[in-house]
């Protein structure tokens, strides 16, 4: 009956209900859109990063991520590959062994991140093979190199030169190695255009002097959904005392951050937004309390306990928050829903800088649960704080004082 | 006869550190089971007063108000809540029934405060619907009813949870001459068969003519008290 009385009380004044219920689904829809694109923005960038070159999960050598040494190198045995490819999430195991290197041609000289790598695997990870803008992909038995267009231009060599490279190797033996070109790389970053060198994984074990090891093995998982459940079970199938399991979030700790400073600024604005909405009902509130006071001293008189008629006004405070969020969240999920499937696809100058950062040029939302049900958190709580008020105003309420107003 | 109510030496002055405005000077009344009686006097006179003090709605400054043994001046403010939904039904001048219920569920919300059980509400409100003569109005809200319907609704409710007594404050002021005079036979009715007290604050003299036994006040004070036969 309470339920009935609150349901059919908010339904007293229709008009002031639709006007806060309305305000109340503006301020749902808008922070749950608004907050989707944001983070379905960041999200795009992650996940191209992430795809890009660092994988969601990478095993190592225990201690390896704190200090990335070639002497933290594990040895590659197929029982390891196996027990990583373990979790159903985990379609392949992608094995990589990086080190620097000096990177020479003629008189100049450049440092180097040199990367062995297994091709047809790495190519399924990052899509390499499509960054090759001069020459030709890596085969696993080759003994060439693939180089960041960057790098070769400051070391002023193209295809078909002979790369020298020179570095130490597994636990301090000389590396050395020479190299012909065989393809140039087109990566978006400066950063890794300058400075990527990638072998084949046997011919990069040979040139360190770590026959069959590796530094790390990545695995190729859908998402950050899979990623979260695949590091579950591989902390159960792993030795966890000899391998480290790093997940993508320890990988780019300065994206996140930045994410995290994005997030805080539009934090503020949804905290203003929801102010906003806040006194919106609790004038509606401080009317209700008001029009209502005569019957809340029938009701006292007639022998209903207060606190069952604070709660039965709470329930109606509560109520009406629900109904703006229902209403902001039944516009809200299909319209996130629709640009999640179907990005908008950015064109033009923007597109010409995202490609060149490596990040697909579109802009999709987010559809993590979080978005929707935080927004419904919020309001009941907000609700439930303003609804104190008429609830402290019932229980000091004096029936024929409130009989008499 | 045993008395409902035993009021004595009831006093109720309102502001009494600033201008203070006695309503009630030592005031004693003892109603029995069964009467029908009615507090009249002019504006200001305490009758409201005096009815809210035997309901408990609102506090004495000094005296004591017995209701079937029962000192209500020393309840909790809690324990006056239960005791009065289960001891006292009330009958306002604004018939005050909650507007979101239909009738039927306005005579039910009473007994539903008490805890009793589905079907004995439901046999409880059809007899009561019945008694007032609104069966056909039992889902009908509020607005949807007349004002004598209302009050006949009011009434009802009042009787639904089985009160020891009634309280009526000026039930047929916004009533017109048939539907006082229906309301008016209604209670003389139950009152007769089922012995159920009544009291009246009023200023109608149709309701005054009714009633077996008319207390006066004036200035806080009971002038006259007249027992009679209708």
């Amino acid at each position: 009956m309470l339920l009935k009385i609150a349901w059919r009380n908010i339904w007293r004044n229709r008009r002031r209900t639709l006007i806060t219920a309305t305000s109340i689904f503006f301020a749902v829809f808008f922070a749950i859109f608004m907050n989707s694109f944001q983070r379905g923005v960041w999200d795009n960038v992650i996940n191209n990063v992430i795809r890009f070159y660092f994988g969601f999960v990478q095993v190592h050598q225990k201690g390896y991520w704190e200090e990335q040494s070639l002497d933290k190198t594990f040895v590659l045995t197929d029982e390891l590959v196996n027990s990583m490819g373990s979790p159903k999430q985990v379609q392949l195991v992608v094995p990589r062994l990086e080190s620097f290197a000096l990177a020479s041609h003629g008189t100049l000289t450049r440092g180097t991140l040199v990367v062995g790598i297994d091709p047809e695997k790495e190519d399924k990870l990052t899509t390499l093979a499509s960054r090759v803008s001069q020459g030709e992909y890596l085969q696993a038995e080759d003994k060439a190199v693939l180089v960041g267009e960057g790098l070769a231009e400051r070391l002023k060599i193209g295809l078909g030169d002979t790369l020298v490279l020179i570095s130490q190797g597994y636990h301090g033996i000389n590396a050395a190695g020479k190299y012909h070109i065989k393809g140039l790389l087109n990566f978006g970053s400066p950063e890794l255009s300058n400075q990527m060198v990638y072998l084949p994984l046997k011919e990069c074990q040979w040139f360190f002097g770590a026959e069959n090891m590796a530094t790390s093995l990545v695995a190729h998982v859908d998402d950050k959904f899979a990623a979260a459940k695949a590091i579950r079970q591989l902390n159960t199938e792993l030795d966890t005392a000899a391998y480290e399991i790093i997940a993508w979030q320890q990988m780019i700790p300065e994206i996140l951050e930045m994410k995290e400073m994005k997030d805080s600024s539009s934090k503020i604005m949804l905290w203003v937004l929801y102010l906003i909405v806040t006194f919106g009902i609790f004038g509606t509130v401080l009317m209700m309390t008001k029009e209502r006071q005569y019957e809340f001293g029938i009701l006292t008189s007639i022998g209903m306990n207060r606190s069952k008629l604070a709660f039965s006004v709470w329930i109606e405070t509560v109520f009406l928050g629900l109904l703006g969020v229902l209403l902001g969240l039944l516009v809200s999920v299909p319209l996130t829903m629709y640009f999640y499937y179907n990005p908008i696809i950015v064109t033009g100058e923007l597109a010409e800088i995202y490609e060149k950062f490596g990040i697909e040029p579109s802009l999709s939302t987010s559809i993590d649960p979080d978005l929707y049900y935080t927004q419904a958190i919020v309001v009941f709580v907000i609700t439930s704080v303003l609804a104190i008020y008429p609830a402290l105003k019932i229980l000091r309420l004096k029936p024929v004082d409130a009989m008499r107003s | 006869m045993k008395n409902v109510i035993s009021v004595s030496g009831i006093t109720k002055t309102y502001n009494p550190k600033t201008i203070p405005v006695h309503a009630l000077q030592g005031v004693d009344l003892e109603i029995e089971q069964g009467e029908f009686t009615a507090l009249v006097g002019p504006s200001g006179s305490g009758k409201t007063t005096l009815l809210n003090i035997i309901g408990g709605l609102d506090e004495a400054t000094e005296g004591t108000v017995i209701i079937n043994d029962q000192d209500i001046t020393k309840l909790s403010d809690g324990q006056l809540i239960q005791f009065r939904k289960e001891h006292i039904g009330f009958v306002f001048q604004a018939y005050n029934l909650i507007p979101v219920l239909t009738a039927k569920e306005n005579v039910e919300f009473v007994m539903l405060l008490q805890g009793r059980s589905q079907a004995e509400r439901n046999k409880r409100v059809n007899e009561l619907m019945a008694a007032v003569g609104l069966s056909d109005k039992m889902n009908n809200r509020p607005s949807q009813l007349s004002g004598g319907q209302q009050q006949r609704v009011a009434v009802a409710r009042a009787l639904a949870p089985k009160p020891t007594f009634i309280l009526a404050d000026e039930p047929t002021a916004n009533l017109d001459s048939k539907s006082t005079a229906n309301l008016l036979d209604m209670m003389a009715e139950l009152n007769k068969q089922e012995n159920i007290t009544f009291v009246f604050s009023t200023h109608d003299q149709r309701v005054i003519d009714r009633a077996r036994r008319v207390v006066t006040l004036e200035d806080g004070k009971i002038v006259s008290d007249d027992h009679r036969d209708v």
